[in-house]
């Protein structure tokens, strides 16, 4: 496993200094004008200002592309399909709004920290405490999680290590019911010993 | 003052599932069928909807989506960040919510003992029929396909899909055989018995 690092790449250009929540809006802002952008002109131009600021961001082509890659194969198969079904310019329309909108959306991810994305998403969550919901225990549940992921992928190999000297390293269900019921006790001490801080009332 | 406080118990339940969760992304595919590997990740959200019981395991997907979407490799074969709930198969993703917890509601109904057929149905209808129900037309709408070319070209996960949906049924069994506290209805009236002591 690559560390819990994600996929952010450091810099300091405009981009990166930008505060989160700014960028989260202005990505909303963004993905809502390339659904309602006219035509190819546009989509071209639109095209043109998501590659300029990949070029101010300075994440590098490899980063970027990581970022689009996974949705090569559908954007393919899409431009593919709507050439057939609806001709050339909805085919090029459709393909360049949904590369774009990863493109744009990847690039927010690529210039923020994952530990100030996760603060401003709390932050964004803060109003469900008119709702009834306590943020702190939200923030602990976060952070907890985050701390329990290389707990849990350990614990999976460790598993798979002990079905491999049993001789049932076919069986899937040989390796999930120890994996699982070796994780819900994990949980229920994890939850004694938060209790034993005083964390219940 | 906070009416939906979670117990501190269950937070830890909640956060180890949907760490269990990201987890299963992580263990390489297994072949089931031909060239195609599919990964775990359905399995623990599946799971989670069995043990957890419904909104908690609703919870837990909800808190492993929130991790992805702040930009944690978390997603199987190390995606995450905003991108993906741009993708395509952003449908997908935001149906283990209801799926999850469809699972949960339905397990839950079972009381102290859910048998096999009843946590077949329950992985059935929310693992797959929710999730598809949520996911097709998102699919569709994102490719400016129509649903009935959407629905053909999700076809090919549906093997997979239920060969995964049977698996959960079993692993939920298994586990709330060895550990009877994995079933929602015990775990509810135990922490009952508890907060009366």
């Amino acid at each position: 496993m690559n560390g819990l690092t994600g996929a952010y790449v450091p810099g300091g250009s405009p981009l990166h200094r930008m505060p989160v929540g700014v960028k989260l809006l202005s990505l909303a802002v963004c993905c809502t004008a390339l659904v309602l952008l006219p035509g190819l002109w546009s989509m071209g131009a639109a095209a043109a200002v998501t590659a300029g600021l990949y070029v101010v961001s300075g994440v590098g082509v490899a980063a970027a592309w990581a970022q689009i890659r996974p949705v090569r194969w559908f954007a393919v198969a899409l431009f593919a399909l709507q050439l057939l079904v609806a001709g050339l310019p909805t085919a090029a329309m459709l393909t360049s709004r949904l590369v774009l909108a990863v493109a744009l959306a990847a690039l927010v991810t690529l210039t923020t920290r994952t530990s100030a994305m996760l603060a401003t998403l709390e932050r964004g969550l803060g109003p469900l405490r008119h709702l009834g919901v306590d943020p702190f225990r939200l923030s602990l549940l976060l952070s907890l999680t985050i701390r329990t992921v290389p707990v849990m992928a350990a614990l999976a190999t460790r598993v798979r290590e002990a079905q491999r000297a049993r001789g049932v390293e076919w069986s899937l269900r040989a390796f999930a019911v120890p994996l699982v019921v070796s994780a819900l006790r994990h949980a229920d001490a994890l939850g004694e010993a938060l209790s034993a801080r005083g964390l219940d009332d | 003052m906070y009416r939906l406080r979670l117990p501190i118990v269950d937070v830890a339940r909640v956060a180890v599932f949907a760490a269990l969760i990201a987890a299963l992304g992580l263990v390489p595919g297994v072949s089931l069928f031909g060239p195609v590997p599919i990964t775990l990740q359905t399995l623990g959200v599946m799971l989670a909807g069995a043990i957890l019981g419904s909104w908690r395991a609703a919870l837990a997907v909800g808190v492993f989506l929130l991790l992805v979407a702040a930009g944690l490799p978390l997603l199987a074969g190390g995606r995450g960040g905003l991108g993906v709930f741009a993708g395509p198969s952003v449908g997908f993703l935001l149906g283990w919510l209801p799926g999850a917890a469809l699972i949960g509601w339905i397990v839950e109904r079972g009381g102290r003992t859910p048998g096999i057929g009843r946590l077949l149905v329950a992985s059935l209808a929310g693992g797959l029929g929710v999730v598809y129900l949520v996911g097709i037309p998102l699919y569709s709408l994102v490719g400016g396909l129509t649903l009935g070319q959407a629905a053909l070209f999700t076809l090919g996960f549906v093997p997979g899909d239920v060969a995964k949906a049977v698996l959960t049924a079993f692993v939920a069994r298994g586990t709330q055989r060895a550990y009877p506290d994995a079933v929602p209805a015990v775990h509810r009236e135990r922490l009952r018995a508890g907060k009366e002591h």
